[in-house]
């Protein structure tokens, strides 16, 4: 190791977004692990306030700050780092690290890059540097003939051989292009796609080849290994983070296999690489040639997936090498007496899987493809590939049981659902299954292998034969253990035998009785050969044996399974604060959860890490098996707290607030009964049974009015309807997630401000809370608001209403953990809207900012420990925190960018400042907005809307910006004396356009404020805002945070933003 | 599956249904059975797939190139007495597979059962050592236990007689003590022609050879004492000698080490050997491809020899080297097929030496 290094930097992802997750956060806390076994002092630069890589004690120093090369640049004038590590933080710290090395930066600070080269990284992002490096060793890719005539694209086509890919260069949205499969039809698309464009590109087509990829590893020895390969059941054409993914590879022959392999490390070589990279391959289902598709020179969502898929901290080791190891100076981790230097032999099969969420987005385009709209995924482990598949499909958390035994899918035309897919394709297959399809007819649809076309119809076929018998107990033993080993849940077989999956408790005792259990195996990375004392385990029912026995008296911590619109990386910050706590306080620590973007999933963080399901069923065989002290729900969001009911009938002791209190809680009824009872205020509301009661409430209360199912997930089922249309829209979505439970609607208060409270409590008694406002007004989603911590312009009277509001709840519900209220207000006036038991979204901000470690507190108090009640309040805190959401529109196309109704932020940050506008300006420039240099598009809506934007417009004005507004703004703002330009709207005549003035980047911010909350057709407000993301403008939507980042730009610059770390704030 | 202390695993037939008995030995390799079922090295021995899914790729066909090497197997038949997996696919996917893995065990005659739980008996061999097993079938005949490592295997499955490949310049003897193709494929990629030999010829006769080439192959080296007693006389000519698996124990033998058993063997793709110099490890280290029950015991090395590459698991011995003379061998299979090509350049460094 070289032993110049005492202090380096490290640059993480900073918010979550589609393409850039939670993966990030695990392999830089692996990373800042290694610097510490170094001694070596590590600063980070991630505004990701939720993050466990910006816990205490995870690097030496935190700044929450945008990853961009001015505010590096000034982390590091002020750090004097001696290293600098880029490739932990996905493509944001890559792309940031290779901007400060073209701009001398690095130099000019003598900074070293640690690990990969910058050079090597700008051969693998430059598509044509990438193309000739790889020719350089006679390795193919993807290459494109640009033609200018149908003659060279003749030669072109004939040169690369059909059938060959058309695309028209210089045109988004694939207009023009083509497959060919002859000359004949090249000719014909060919002539097209020239008409829309002077030149086309020429490509061959690689439709329905194989996508394989390789992790691969180098030390500066030149030493390497590729630590896992991985296979997209999806054919080459979706997106890898789109696709289903095996690990290893099950179609691959050695020859195969092996082939790909060498090429890997030829690559790795050949570029340069220190440390870890990813190999994609498009290879040819019917002989063996193959093509490069893409390297990436950085820890990548495949790499997390391969940590978690083998066992190998890819992170953790090239972080080492990075530092200069060897890789036979490092041991394995698991084995602990064996070398680093191997390759990973799996005794398992994992199956990845994605998770959407575009029933979330208004107009988004549902076809997969090349671009990526997951996000999240979970990864589950099996000992056949169908019980690996069938728990995934189980853990995406969408409703599904499997493969087999859902709901009926509704499909208009199977066929086509097959050729072009969905985010339901998997289930598109099920149903051609069972509707007579065979593997030959699904493969020439969807070239899916039919090796695992195979494998899902064999489970379609076990689900046929169970469907035979009538009675669970008729079932042979040997039907239903093969049942098991295939990955059918006690749900499934019960819906197949009986048609009931309710009944899947006489499933789980007539399995008992017959002796047919799940084993716990270990994942040990060397499938056996060696001893290994790893706590990495799943469950399988192909086993005779487990791996290893329990000690009773365990604390086993439900995590968040996979991250989704409403439920990300806050979660797994609680988890793991909980399981950290519990491990202090001498209990051995149990983690369930099935995501492998986590780092609550690394194995290093609990006693135990079960990574499998967190159905009932799952959840019920591990409590079997460990017979713990207890079960924490409230950490890992809405996932185990509706276990809670369940697990409470089968005697399981739940840490904490009880069963029968949260369901008091999450029952609207109970609450609100409870509520009247305690004299707590809330909306006027009504449970909804059929529409006739809907619109006479509505008659009475008006819209808009707020919309829920009882049982609360996420945004999709809480919504503030404006409108007939709308609430009818909803309401049929909302049904569909929850038949169970009534629909309530409550009155909706416009203009009211949002306040949260998040707090934990000790047998009903409030031991610390920290309260916090919206920037917003009600109305925005509390998931996609900026929220400000401590608040700055609330009455006191009005806090103090809150707290004993509050007082009162956590008496009623005898509150033992972490719980979240939420509250509007309006003057003075306070109501409730929810009460969660459980811990919310913004713990781990209020936690930082306060620097209280609510979690820990709360989970001390569950397990019944000793504790010291916090003495300091926010009222102490002479700084401010302000948490904003991370949109991923772009990545969404056709999605309308406008915040309300549901959740669509995929993430946020939290950054600190002085004051409120510098704590703004950090974090809306963390969030990817930029400061506007010259000019701003208004178009403001309502009057009302109109009128609170115009100090801000006065502010613009003031600073020199150029206004341009739509028609009704403009007059508004001429007649209050601000001086603007009209841009008319695309339905209107006239010029300026305002979208040719996006389109040529003549505006550098857009601020549309929609003027109701209406579902929108392609209106005019739409096209601009899309517009808006398309050609990478800042957008705000929103009138209270457009105003406050405005005024906090005008009133300060960049050069004002103090330069602080965490630590330097407060004490 | 009956362990010969007893234990037994319960499992369901897919191939060919007979009883038999054998040394059970695991292998954590992650695909390539039709090269490990052809690889003579498993002769006797009843092989275990940690890995649980088998059989998705089917079987390559068992055509031939032209100058009658298999092109896709590593020898002409399947070597071991019954495979034991944990899930077999009975349906498969390849485009260059003609039949199933349960057809060609059964065309062949050979045992094959799924359903057993691999891991858990790999964990009993790990922590027992290697056993001896059979496998009988419900309403079959039953069979007593038999060593397969008291009996010569390579005897067994040696070439009968003196074969030919290649017309290049530098002339080969290859010693088959059980050679898998690959061996002579990769040797035929130089200027060389081959002679292969059976294992008790003596090559000493062969008076225009450039080099000796000692193959792999099964079970213990110590009943090979004739191909050693060949080696040592051929050392007298200072020619260059290279060793793989046996071969590599055979080389030991000559020199005057020790092999003797390992309690469970190297059997997996993914073994690290670490080259050394000197007595001591380089920077330099290879994944590698084994497969053998037997190791060279590093302590019993003569003077004038020295380790050439050392596992980095267990530190077992994976090489030797004479310190002034062309001989050195490998433990593992530098030749892969299946596994990992990172050491293929070792032929390459033998083909120099010629």
């Amino acid at each position: 190791m070289s032993q110049d290094i005492k202090k380096v930097l490290l640059l993480g992802s900073g918010a979550l977004k589609i393409g850039e997750a939670g993966e990030f956060d695990y392999s830089g806390s692996q990373a800042l692990k290694a610097l510490k076994e170094e001694g070596i002092t590590s600063i980070l630069i991630n505004p990701n306030i939720a993050t466990v890589q910006t816990s205490e004690g995870v690097a030496d120093r935190v700044y929450f700050l945008p990853v961009t090369p001015y505010f590096v640049e000034k982390v590091i004038e002020k750090e004097r780092p001696d290293g600098i590590l880029l490739s932990f933080g996905g493509q944001t710290a890559l792309n940031c690290g290779v901007k400060l090395y073209e701009s001398g930066v690095l130099e000019k600070y003598d900074v070293k890059v640690l690990g990969t080269p910058v050079q090597a990284i700008i051969d693998t992002e430059d598509r044509e540097l990438f193309v000739e490096k790889l020719d350089e060793i006679g390795v193919s890719t993807i290459k494109s003939h640009a033609c200018n005539t149908l003659e060279e694209a003749r030669q072109a086509a004939s040169d690369l051989g059909y059938p060959v890919i058309i695309r028209a260069a210089y045109a988004l949205g694939g207009l023009g292009s083509g497959f060919c499969d002859d000359e004949e039809q090249l000719n014909a698309i060919g002539t097209k796609a020239l008409s829309f464009s002077p030149q086309i590109l020429v490509e061959k087509s690689l439709k329905g080849w194989k996508e394989v990829e390789y992790e691969v590893v180098r030390d500066r020895f030149d030493n390497c290994i590729t630590v896992c390969n991985m296979e997209n059941f999806d054919p080459l054409g979706i997106h890898t983070g789109e696709s289903i993914v095996v690990a290893p590879s099950q179609t691959l022959s050695n020859r195969d296999y092996h082939k790909l392999r060498e090429l890997s490390i030829k690559i790795i070589r050949h570029i340069g690489i220190v440390g870890e990279c990813n190999v994609q391959y498009a290879y040819d289902p019917q002989s063996e040639d193959y093509r490069v598709i893409e390297v990436n020179a950085r820890l990548s969502r495949s790499s997390a997936l391969a940590s978690k898929a083998t066992g190998y901290p890819l992170a953790f080791v090239a972080a080492k090498l990075g530092l200069g190891y060897g890789l036979f100076d490092l041991q394995n981790s698991v084995t602990k007496t064996t070398s680093a230097f191997f390759e990973p032999a799996l005794d398992y099969v994992v199956c990845k899987i994605p998770r959407w969420d575009l029933g979330k987005f208004q107009g988004v385009d549902r076809e997969l493809g090349s671009s990526m709209k997951s996000v999240g995924e979970v990864m589950a482990i099996g000992r056949t590939f169908e019980e690996a598949i069938q728990k995934g499909l189980r853990m995406i958390g969408q409703g599904m049981h499997g493969f087999v035994g859902n709901k009926e899918l509704k499909v208009d035309d199977i066929d086509k659902a097959l050729r072009e897919p969905t985010d339901k394709r998997v289930f598109v297959i099920s149903k051609a299954m069972k509707a007579g399809y065979d593997v030959e007819q699904i493969h020439q649809l969807t070239k899916i292998d039919r090796w695992f076309l195979q494998k899902l119809m064999g489970i379609v076929r076990t689900d046929e034969q169970l469907a035979a018998y009538n009675s669970i107990n008729d079932v042979p033993a040997t039907l239903l253990r093969e049942a098991k080993r295939k990955g059918f849940s006690d749900f499934q077989v019960a819906r197949s035998v009986i048609g009931d999956g309710e009944a899947s408790l006489a499933v789980r005792q007539r399995r008992k009785e017959l002796g047919i259990l799940p084993v716990i195996k270990q994942i040990d990375t060397l499938a056996g050969e060696f001893p290994a004392q790893t706590n990495y385990l799943y469950l399988t029912y192909s086993g005779v044996a487990s791996d290893i026995t329990l000690d009773k008296g365990s604390v086993i911590v439900l995590g968040s399974g996979a991250y989704r619109i409403g439920s990300s990386v806050e979660f797994d910050w609680c988890s793991v604060n909980a399981l950290q706590t519990a491990r202090r306080e001498g209990y051995q620590s149990v983690m369930i959860n099935y995501n492998p973007e986590t780092v609550s999933t690394d194995y290093d963080m609990c006693d135990r890490l079960y990574f499998d399901e967190l159905t009932f069923e799952r959840v019920m065989d591990i409590i079997d098996l460990e017979q713990p002290h207890g079960v924490i729900l409230s950490v890992g969001g809405q996932i185990p707290n509706n276990l809670a009911i369940r697990l409470d009938e089968q005697q399981v002791p739940i840490l904490g607030t009880q069963a029968q209190y949260i369901d008091n809680a999450e029952d609207r009824q109970k609450f609100s009964s409870m509520c009247d009872r305690i004299g707590v205020v809330q909306p006027a509301w009504k449970e909804l049974t059929n529409m006739d009661d809907v619109n006479e409430f509505i008659a009475q209360v008006g819209f808009p009015v707020l919309v829920r199912p009882s049982y609360v997930l996420s945004g999709a089922a809480m919504n503030v309807c404006s409108n007939q249309d709308e609430l009818v829209r909803f309401l049929r979505m909302a049904a569909n997630v929850s038949k169970k439970h009534p629909v309530v609607i409550s009155r909706f208060i416009e203009g009211a401000k949002e306040i949260e409270m998040d707090a934990v409590a000790d047998k009903g008694e409030i031991v610390a809370y920290a309260i916090s406002e919206h920037v917003e007004y009600a109305g925005v989603h509390s998931g996609d608001a900026t929220i400000q911590f401590p608040p700055q312009k609330l009455y006191v009277e009005t806090m103090r209403r809150i707290k004993k509001v509050a007082k009162k709840i956590a008496q009623e519900l005898q509150i033992s953990g972490p719980f979240n209220i939420q509250f509007m207000a309006r003057d003075n006036d306070i109501m409730v809207i929810e009460c969660n038991l459980r811990a919310s979204r913004s713990f781990p901000f209020v936690s930082k900012v306060l620097k209280i470690n609510l979690i820990e507190l709360a989970s001390k108090i569950m397990l019944q420990a000793p504790y010291e009640r916090p003495t300091k309040t926010e009222f102490d805190l002479d700084y401010v925190g302000i948490k904003a959401s991370q949109f991923s529109f772009s990545r969404l196309q056709k999605a309308d960018p406008v915040l309300g109704v549901d959740m669509s932020s995929t993430g946020e940050v939290g950054c600190l400042g002085d004051d409120t506008n510098c704590a703004i300006l950090k974090s809306m420039l963390s969030v990817g907005l930029r400061v506007p240099e010259h000019s701003v598009l208004i178009s403001s809506g309502d009057a009302k809307q109109k009128a609170s934007l115009l100090p801000a417009c006065r502010q613009l004005m003031d600073k020199g910006y150029q206004l341009y507004a739509t028609g009704g703004t403009y007059r508004f703002l001429i007649e209050n004396g601000i001086r603007c330009t009209q841009v008319y709207w695309p339905s209107e005549e006239g010029q300026p356009q305002a979208l040719d003035m996006i389109r040529q980047k003549e505006i550098d911010m857009v601020v549309n404020i929609p003027k109701n909350l209406t579902t929108r057709e392609l209106s005019n407000g739409y096209k601009i805002r899309r517009a808006a993301i398309d050609f990478n403008v800042p957008l705000i939507t929103n009138t209270r945070l457009a105003s406050a980042f405005i005024q906090a730009f005008t009133q300060m610059s960049l050069d004002d933003l103090a330069i602080k770390a965490w630590d330097e704030y407060g004490d | 599956m009956v362990l010969e202390d007893g234990r037994t695993f319960h499992g369901t037939s897919f191939g060919y249904e007979k009883a038999v008995t054998g040394e059970v030995v695991f292998n954590t390799a992650m695909m390539g059975y039709p090269e490990s079922l052809t690889d003579p090295s498993y002769s006797g021995q009843i092989l275990v797939m940690t890995f649980p899914l088998v059989g998705n790729y089917g079987v390559p066909s068992a055509q031939e190139e032209a100058n009658g090497l298999s092109s896709y197997y590593e020898s002409d038949h399947i070597h071991v007495r019954a495979l034991v997996v944990s899930d077999y696919s009975e349906e498969y996917s390849h485009w260059n597979a003609n039949r199933s893995l349960a057809d060609w065990l059964k065309e062949e005659q050979i045992v094959g059962i799924e359903g057993i739980d691999t891991r858990e008996l790999t964990k009993v061999l790990r922590e027992h050592g290697s056993m001896v097993g059979k496998i009988v079938f419900d309403n079959g005949e039953d069979i007593p236990f038999e060593n397969p490592n008291l009996v010569n295997q390579v005897a067994i499955v040696s070439t009968r007689e003196v074969e030919h490949y290649g017309n290049g310049q530098k002339h080969v003897c290859l010693v088959d003590m059980g050679v898998k193709q690959n061996i002579i494929r990769e040797l035929l990629k130089y200027d060389t022609h081959i002679t292969v030999v059976p294992w008790d010829y003596d090559f000493n006769q062969l008076t225009d050879i450039d080099g000796l080439f000692i193959s792999n192959g099964p079970g213990d080296p110590n009943l090979c004492l004739k191909t050693v007693e060949h080696v040592r006389e051929f050392m007298k000519t200072g020619k260059p000698i290279y060793g793989i698996c046996m071969g590599n124990q055979v080389l030991s033998l000559a020199a005057g080490a020790i092999v003797t058993k390992l309690k469970y063997g190297h059997r997996g793709h993914n073994q690290p050997v670490r080259l050394m110099q000197d007595g001591k490890p380089t920077e330099k280290c290879f994944i590698t491809s084994q497969n053998h029950g037997y190791a060279v015991d590093n302590a019993t090395i003569p003077e004038d020899w020295e380790p050439l590459f050392i596992n980095m698991n267990d530190g077992s011995n994976e090489g030797i080297r004479h310190k002034t003379k062309p001989w050195f061998s490998a433990q593992f299979h530098p030749e892969a097929c299946s596994g990992p090509t990172d050491t293929e350049f070792i032929f390459g460094q033998f083909f120099s030496l010629l």
